[in-house]
C-alpha cells in the first residue's frame, strides 16, 4: 500500500484556494478574539483572502485536474464558478460595511469568517465529483448561511427567517441525503463517473430505487435553489435576513445549487436525463408562473425580488432541461449576470435601508430627484432583471431561450416570454416610483466611496456584458464544453 | 454458533464483576456521612420530587450544544487511531492530517473559551 | 444470521417517512428538529445496510460525516431557537408569521 496514492502534492495545490480561505477565516476570528475593534482589518483580511484565493483558482483556467482519487475535479467549469462565488463574496463584504450597525446590530468577525466558510462550501459543491463532497459542500454552505441569516439576533424578523431557513434547509438535506444513499445503494459507489458507468453497464440493484433516489436528490436541490413547489421558504427568508446577507443568499448559493445540479445530471446521470425531462419541464413551468404571479402583488421590495429570483430559477431550469453545450453555457452566462444584477439591486437597497424604512415600494418615491446616480443604477439593475436590451439581462435571456428553441421547446419558451413580459410590471413599478412620483421625505443613502465604486462596477459590467457579451460567452462556452 | 457469543459473555462477566468490585470497595473504604442529600437515591443531580416543568438555565443549553460539537469529533479520531500505526510507516502524512484537524478544533475551543461561553455566570 | 437488505431498506424508509410526517405535522420547533434528526438517522441506517451489502466501506465513512453534520446542525439550530425564544417567548411554528403580506 502506497500512501502517496491517497494524498499527493498535486491534491494540496489544487485545494490551495480553500486553504487560503480557511486561513483567512481563522485570522479574522483571531482578530475578533484579540482586537475586537479592528473591524476594518477584518474586512480587509476577508477581501484579501478572497482575492488571493481567486488568484490561485484562476490559475486553473484552461487545465484540468482530478484530485483526491476522483473526489474533486478542477477544470474551467469549476473555476468559472469559483470566481463567481468569490466575486459575490467580495461584493457582499463591501456592501455589509456598516450595514449591520445601521440595523442595530454589530459586524463581528464571525460575519466575515462565515462568508469565507460559505464560499468554501460552494467551491466544494461545484468542484466535487462525488456525492459525499457535494453533500459536505452543501452543508458547509447551509450551516454558514443559517447563522448569517439570523445574524441580527435581537431582530425578530432575522430570528424568524433563520429558523425557517434552518428547518426547511435541514429538511431538504434529509431528502438530498436519502436520495444520495439510494443512488449509492443501487450503484455501489458515490463517484459520479462510476455511477454513470454502472448505469450504462446496467449494473444497478434496482431501477425503482435508483429513480426514487434521483427524485429525492432533485427534491433536495429544488429546495436549495427554490423551485416551485419547494420555494415556500425563500420569500420569508429573503425578507427577514439582513439585506447584505440576502444579496449573498440569492446569488452565489443559487449559482452553486444550479452548478451542482447541472454537474450531477451531466456527469452522473447523463443516460437518464431523458426520463426526467417531463418533470423538469413541469418544474420550470410552475416555477416561472408561480414566482411571477406572486411577485406582482408584493409591496415589499425585498419580497418582490425574492419572488423574482424564484422566477429566474424557473428560467434557469429550462437550461437544465436542454442540457447541451448551448444550454449549459447559457445557464453559466445567466447565473453570472443574474448574480451581478441581484448583488447590485440588493446592495442599493441595503444602502437605503434605515430602521423600518427603505424596503417598501412607497419609500422609493421621489428618490431620483435627490440621488440621480443611485436611482439610475437601481433602474439599470431592474431593467436588466426584466430583460431589456441592451443590458446583460437581455443577452442572458436571449441565449437561454434560443438554446431551448433549437431543441424544440417552443411552447415552454412562449410561456417564458409571456412571463418575462408580465415581470416588466413589477420591475418597472419601482422605476416609476423613483422617477415619476414625488414625496416630501426621501430615503437618505449611506454612501461610502468603496460602496459607490462597487455599485458603479456592477452597473458598468451589466452594460458591458449587454453590449459586448462576446468574451464572456466564449468563456462560458469553454467551461460548458468540459462536460457536454 | 453459540460459541461465537462466548467473548460477549466474558465481557459481560468482566463488566459486572468490575461494577460489583467498585461498589464493594467504596462500601468498605468510603467514609460514612449520613445526611438527607447523601441518603437520597442518585438522580443525576436533579431533585427527586418536584415539578417536572423546571426551567433550565439557558447556559445549560449553551454548554450542551458546545458539548455536542466537540464530542462528535471522536468519531473521526477513533478510526484514525485504529489505522495510525499501519499508516505511519508511509510517512507523517497521517499525523499531520490529524494535527491540522485538531488545530482547527482547538482553535474553535479557544474561541469559545475566550468568548466566555464556558463561564457559568 | 445476515439481515436481508430489503429489511434494512424498508425499516429506514419507514423511519424516514415518520421523520417527514413529524416535520410536516408537528408544531413545536424542537420536535420538528427531532424529526429531522430521525430522517438523518434513517439515512445512516440505510447507508450501513448498503455498505454491508456492497462490501464497500464508503457508506460507513459517509455515516461519520452525516453524524457530524447532524451534530453541527443541532448546535446551530438550538442556538437559533434560543435566540428566537429570547425575543418571542415561543417555539410554536404557527406563531412565526410576521412576514406575511
Amino acid at each position: 500500500m502506497d500512501l502517496s496514492l491517497y494524498f499527493t502534492r498535486q491534491d494540496l495545490w489544487g485545494i490551495l484556494p480553500e486553504i487560503v480561505l480557511l486561513v483567512g477565516a481563522l485570522i479574522i476570528l483571531s482578530i475578533e478574539l484579540f482586537a475586537r475593534s479592528q473591524r476594518a482589518a477584518m474586512l480587509g483580511v476577508g477581501i484579501l483572502s478572497l482575492v488571493i484565493a481567486g488568484g490561485f483558482a484562476s490559475k486553473n483556467f484552461g487545465s484540468s485536474f482530478i484530485l483526491f482519487q476522483g473526489m474533486v475535479t478542477l477544470n474551467d467549469y469549476s473555476t468559472f464558478f469559483d470566481l463567481l462565488y468569490m466575486t459575490a463574496g467580495i461584493v457582499t463584504m463591501v456592501i455589509s460595511y456598516n450595514y449591520l450597525e445601521r440595523k442595530g446590530g454589530e459586524t463581528r468577525g464571525e460575519y466575515f469568517a462565515l462568508i469565507l466558510f460559505a464560499t468554501m462550501g460552494m467551491m466544494l459543491m461545484t468542484r466535487g465529483n462525488d456525492l459525499v463532497i457535494i453533500f459536505l459542500g452543501m452543508e458547509l454552505l447551509s450551516l454558514s448561511l443559517y447563522v448569517l441569516v439570523g445574524f441580527l439576533r435581537h431582530d425578530v424578523f432575522s430570528n424568524e427567517s433563520a429558523i425557517k431557513y434552518l428547518l426547511l434547509g435541514a429538511f431538504a438535506t434529509g431528502f438530498f441525503l436519502f436520495g444520495a444513499v439510494l443512488v449509492y445503494g443501487t450503484t455501489g459507489t458515490t463517484n459520479f463517473q462510476h455511477i454513470a458507468s454502472a448505469i450504462t453497464n446496467n449494473e444497478i440493484l434496482s431501477d425503482t430505487l435508483l429513480s426514487l433516489g434521483i427524485g429525492l436528490l432533485l427534491v433536495g436541490f429544488a429546495f436549495k435553489v427554490a423551485l416551485v413547489p419547494f420555494h415556500m421558504w425563500s420569500p420569508d427568508v429573503y425578507q427577514g435576513a439582513p439585506t447584505s446577507v440576502t444579496a449573498f443568499l440569492c446569488t452565489a448559493p443559487k449559482a452553486a445549487g444550479f452548478g451542482a445540479l447541472l454537474k450531477v445530471f451531466l456527469v452522473a446521470f447523463p443516460a437518464l436525463h431523458a426520463d426526467w425531462q417531463d418533470l423538469l419541464w413541469a418544474l420550470a413551468l410552475l416555477t416561472m408562473i408561480v414566482g411571477n404571479i406572486s411577485a406582482l402583488v408584493q409591496t415589499n421590495v425585498k419580497r418582490m425580488l425574492a419572488f423574482s429570483s424564484v422566477t429566474h430559477a424557473g428560467y434557469l431550469c429550462i437550461g437544465i432541461l436542454v442540457l447541451n453545450e448551448m444550454g449549459v453555457s447559457a445557464i453559466l452566462f445567466y447565473l453570472l449576470v443574474y448574480s451581478v444584477m441581484n448583488l447590485g439591486a440588493f446592495g442599493i437597497i441595503s444602502l437605503l435601508e434605515k430602521e423600518e424604512k427603505g424596503v417598501n415600494f412607497k419609500d422609493y418615491e421621489g428618490l431620483a430627484s435627490k440621488h440621480p446616480w443611485l436611482s439610475a443604477s437601481l433602474a439599470l439593475f431592474m431593467l436588466s432583471l426584466a430583460g431589456f436590451p441592451p443590458t446583460a439581462g437581455f443577452v442572458a435571456k436571449y441565449t437561454l431561450f434560443s438554446s431551448a428553441i433549437s431543441e424544440g421547446y417552443i411552447w415552454l419558451i412562449i410561456i417564458a416570454i409571456l412571463n418575462t413580459l408580465v415581470s416588466v410590471y413589477y420591475y418597472v413599478r419601482l422605476i416609476v416610483n423613483m422617477y415619476m412620483r414625488t414625496s416630501e421625505e426621501t430615503l437618505v443613502p449611506f454612501l461610502h466611496p468603496l460602496l459607490s465604486v462597487v455599485i458603479f462596477i456592477l452597473a458598468i459590467s451589466i452594460m458591458f456584458f449587454g453590449v459586448l457579451p462576446g468574451w464572456l460567452i466564449d468563456t462560458v462556452t469553454q467551461a460548458a464544453r468540459i462536460y457536454t | 454458533m453459540i460459541s461465537d457469543y462466548i467473548p460477549i459473555l466474558v465481557v459481560f462477566i468482566l463488566a459486572a464483576g468490575f461494577a460489583f468490585a467498585i461498589l464493594a470497595l467504596s462500601h468498605i473504604l468510603g467514609p460514612r456521612v449520613k445526611n438527607s442529600v447523601k441518603l437520597s437515591p442518585y438522580e443525576s443531580g436533579v431533585d427527586l420530587v418536584g415539578k417536572t416543568r423546571v426551567r433550565i438555565s439557558i447556559r445549560y443549553f449553551l454548554i450542551a450544544l458546545l458539548f455536542i460539537i466537540f464530542d462528535i469529533e471522536i468519531v473521526f479520531l477513533f478510526p484514525w487511531a485504529v489505522v495510525f500505526k499501519d499508516f505511519l510507516s508511509f510517512g507523517w502524512t497521517i499525523f499531520i492530517e490529524m494535527a491540522v484537524f485538531l488545530f482547527i478544533l482547538g482553535f474553535g475551543f479557544l474561541y469559545v473559551w475566550k468568548k466566555g461561553a464556558l463561564e457559568w455566570e | 444470521m445476515v439481515v436481508p437488505l430489503e429489511h434494512v431498506i424498508i425499516l429506514s424508509g419507514l423511519l424516514f417517512s415518520i421523520g417527514v410526517m413529524g416535520v410536516l405535522f408537528r408544531r413545536n420547533v424542537i420536535i420538528i428538529f427531532m424529526s429531522i434528526e430521525l430522517m438523518l438517522n434513517a439515512v445512516n441506517l440505510a447507508l450501513v445496510g448498503f455498505s454491508r451489502y456492497h462490501n464497500n466501506v464508503d457508506g460507513q465513512v459517509f455515516v461519520f460525516l452525516v453524524m457530524t453534520l447532524a451534530a453541527a446542525e443541532v448546535s446551530v439550530g438550538l442556538a437559533i431557537i434560543v435566540a428566537l425564544f429570547r425575543n418571542r417567548q415561543t417555539v410554536n411554528i404557527n406563531e412565526m408569521n410576521l412576514m406575511k403580506n
